[in-house]
């Protein structure tokens, strides 16, 4: 079961995801970046601090956008990762490929960057 | 000592959330280390989602069997028992990450995890059931 909520602060849209992310549940948060990009933002925060577990059917929801976002110079940061969510990124080097911020601080610093 | 836990489930994706409770449970009072039993949730829950949708059809009537065996100073053994169209990923080639980004693959990802997890997948077919069984030593602290 995910909660989605979403907030905007300075321009940024604020994804915030409360639980777990499976095969079940996955294309709620596909479908949240999606509204986010079509309601035309340039900079999406993903709040991952009280997200507890996350599968391959998760992390496959953001390598989806990478090109897309690269294409369109839409800029998105995920931060807020407890240890085990972040060794999810970790294993599969996806740490590599996707901006992850330690806070939101950070992650304000990182989209902000030129 | 050794013991043996069962979880006999539906094949209805929104069951995930028990298997994976299932096996923290399972697992909770074995001295494993939390990043290990976190790892180890995530490979079983790929391999069981991926047996309810592409073997079942995520038809919840279709049930399928979850054990796990610990005995100590021995490899953790899970073993997933079902009855439908044999689903081994070790007939498919790992994707590059590269590739998975260029396809926009949201699949793929699960099947690398599992391999980076796990230390063996073997299948074993009988003549009632399809037994899928997978192999983890536990890394010392």
């Amino acid at each position: 079961m995910i909660h989605i909520k979403r907030l905007q602060e300075e321009g940024a849209d604020i994804i915030a995801l409360i639980g777990e992310i499976d095969a079940s549940s996955s294309i709620e948060l596909d479908l949240s970046i999606a509204k986010s990009v079509g309601e035309g933002f340039k900079k999406i925060l993903v709040d991952c601090s009280a997200l507890d577990y996350i599968s391959s059917a998760g992390l496959g929801v953001f390598m989806s956008y990478i090109e897309e976002f690269k294409d369109r110079n839409i800029r998105m940061v995920l931060f807020g990762m407890s240890d085990k969510v972040a060794n999810t990124f970790n294993i599969l080097g996806l740490n590599e490929l996707l901006q992850i911020g330690k806070d939101k601080v950070q992650a304000k610093q990182l989209i902000n960057e030129v | 000592m050794k013991y043996k836990y069962k979880y006999k489930v539906g094949c209805s994706i929104e069951n995930l959330k028990g298997v994976r409770d299932f096996i923290r449970a399972s697992l909770k009072n074995h001295d494993i280390p939390d990043l290990q039993v976190s790892e180890i949730v995530l490979a079983l829950d790929e391999m069981c989602s991926n047996l309810m949708i592409h073997a079942h059809h995520c038809k919840n009537e279709d049930l399928f069997e979850l054990i796990i065996h610990v005995e100590n100073n021995h490899p953790l053994v899970f073993e997933i028992i079902d009855d439908g169209t044999v689903f081994d990923i070790n007939e498919f080639n790992t994707p590059a990450i590269d590739n998975i980004i260029h396809e926009k693959r949201k699949g793929g990802l699960g099947i690398r995890l599992v391999k980076s997890i796990m230390d063996k997948v073997e299948y074993q077919k009988t003549s009632e059931h399809n037994i899928c069984r997978l192999v983890k030593t536990i890394r010392n602290k």
